[in-house]
């Protein structure tokens, strides 16, 4: 058999789950989808000892419309995420997304909390939730907390999770009036990992100078790549195209710090990163300006 | 506790038969439809989720089986390529694809056949790009596709008329 052997539990309600963690802290895992820790185990690049398995705990899928966002469950399947009519009216920039996500029989199966534990920093979640400013609520069994998206991601796989605890459900606020949004990615084939990809937000004032913007790169670095002072130089100007010029110039040659693999070359990726920026940031315009 | 090779019993529906077996944890739903139930029609290629043609359903919807464990299905309803038709009683997708000659080798072809057999319950008249979408995480080393999206497309046609 390919995973190494392990204890297996499948909780049918929250407390059990994080007393199981509790008790088998480092040894134990949790697992949603499985499309990430499956392939992980079947490598035996992860052998946990103990599995928490929380697929058949209730009421941990859903997508609510709330005041001021939406509020996602961790057992979400991309698959919800992807068709759900709440997602594309209040979040259309993760909607239109996730069928750029991995392949249908995926996302049957993956989950929003998961892929936002996992933290890949070439996935597209927790880049998406970055730039929105979304913040994650965070259970054990000494309590619970709030963490925003920008605190979360710590590094390659690595988040702001303790071992007993779950992540069980995010919040995702809506963009204000006069917003744009654009996500920019290359793959080498359609639907795998990107070898680059950038989000834009943008929110323009009544004349039509940039508010409020936030640009967050994906797979090129070890966790969502906040592009802060490239954000910054864009607001309080009129998105002219030296503008937009100036921040993707100062974003991708100072704010991304791309690696080498078998994909492709960190000044590849840097290309890439610069082209899809300005992209990001053009529709991003576009959109708030309501012309798409 | 420590890892543990302990078995577990498993209850699962697996093309309208119910199977019992004492299992490990570990062991992948792909391995149990082929090992413990004799299911050999599912195809394990890369084991890590990329190609596709382990795919079977589970209440109806398409999913990796190299990527659960067979524990999980407790309870669960899963269709495997045997379960779609019989040899002398193909079903709609699977009589399209022989006519379209939509396989060669026939290594994807199960996985292909179950997760399209899934999508035209939800997109009974697809378009020939939604077709190419849905069939996306399924790799094919022979046909070059052409003749799988015929196929898909031939189906629908059938599926409609009847
Ligand atoms: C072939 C293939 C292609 C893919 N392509 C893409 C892609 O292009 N873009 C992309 O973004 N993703 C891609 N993925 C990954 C996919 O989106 C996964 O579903 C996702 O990364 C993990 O979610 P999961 O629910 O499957 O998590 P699991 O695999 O179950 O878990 C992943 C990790 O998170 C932990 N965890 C899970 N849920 C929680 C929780 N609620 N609280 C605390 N910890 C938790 C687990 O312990 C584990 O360490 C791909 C996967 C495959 C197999
Ligand atoms: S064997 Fe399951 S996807 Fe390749
Ligand atoms: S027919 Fe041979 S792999 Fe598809």
């Amino acid at each position: 058999m390919k995973p190494a052997p392990f204890a297996y539990y499948a909780p049918t309600t929250l407390d059990e789950a994080l007393s199981l963690l509790s008790e088998h802290g480092y040894d134990a895992k949790v697992l949603a989808g499985g499309q990430s820790l499956v392939p992980m185990m079947n490598f035996r690049i992860a052998q946990p000892a103990v599995l928490v398995d929380i697929n058949n705990i209730p009421d941990l899928a859903y997508i609510n419309a709330e005041e001021g966002g939406v509020r996602v469950g961790a057992l979400t399947r991309h698959h919800q995420s992807e068709t759900s009519p709440v997602m594309a009216r209040h979040a259309p920039l993760i909607y239109s997304t996730m069928p750029k996500i991995a392949y249908p029989q995926v996302r049957t199966r993956g989950t929003f909390g998961g892929s936002l534990s996992h933290a890949d920093p070439s996935a597209e979640l927790p880049t998406l939730t970055t730039t929105l400013d979304a913040k994650f609520r965070l259970v054990s069994q000494c309590g619970e907390r709030w963490v925003s998206a920008r605190e979360f991601f710590l590094g390659l796989y690595t988040t702001a999770l303790e071992p007993d605890e779950i992540l069980i459900e995010g919040f995702v606020p809506e963009l204000p009036p006069r917003s744009g949004w654009s996500l920019q990615e290359v793959n080498r084939r359609k639907h795998d990992f990107a070898l680059a990809g950038v989000a834009a937000v943008l929110t323009l004032d009544e004349s039509g100078i940039c508010q409020d913007a936030r640009l967050v790169f994906l797979s090129v670095g070890d966790h969502p790549m906040y592009a802060e002072r490239a954000s910054n130089l864009l607001k309080g100007q009129a998105l002219t195209p030296e503008a937009i010029r100036a921040a993707t110039e100062l974003a991708t040659t100072e704010e991304i710090d791309p690696g080498d693999d078998i994909h492709a070359t960190a000044d590849f990726r840097r290309h890439l990163a610069k082209t899809l920026c300005q992209r990001a940031i053009e529709q991003a315009h576009q959109r708030a300006q309501g012309k798409q | 506790m420590e890892a543990t090779t302990q078995k577990i019993e498993l209850s699962v529906t697996v093309n309208g038969t119910r199977y019992e077996r004492a299992i490990e944890p570990r062991m992948l739903l792909s391995d149990f439809l082929r090992h413990e139930i004799e299911l050999t029609g599912t195809h394990v290629g890369c084991e890590h989720g990329v190609c596709g043609a382990c795919s079977v359903l589970m209440d109806g919807e398409p999913v990796r089986s190299c990527l659960m464990f067979a524990v999980q299905t407790q309870g669960h309803e899963i269709t495997t390529v045997e379960g779609l038709g019989a040899v002398d009683a193909l079903s709609p997708v699977q009589q399209a694809f022989h006519e379209a000659h939509g396989l060669q080798c026939g290594f994807c072809t199960p996985g292909i056949l179950t997760t399209v057999t899934a999508f035209l319950e939800t997109n009974p008249n697809p378009s020939e790009e939604e077709v190419r979408e849905a069939i996306s995480g399924n790799l094919c080393r022979c046909t070059g596709y052409q003749h799988i999206v015929d196929a898909v497309l031939l189906a629908a046609k059938k599926k409609q008329a009847s």
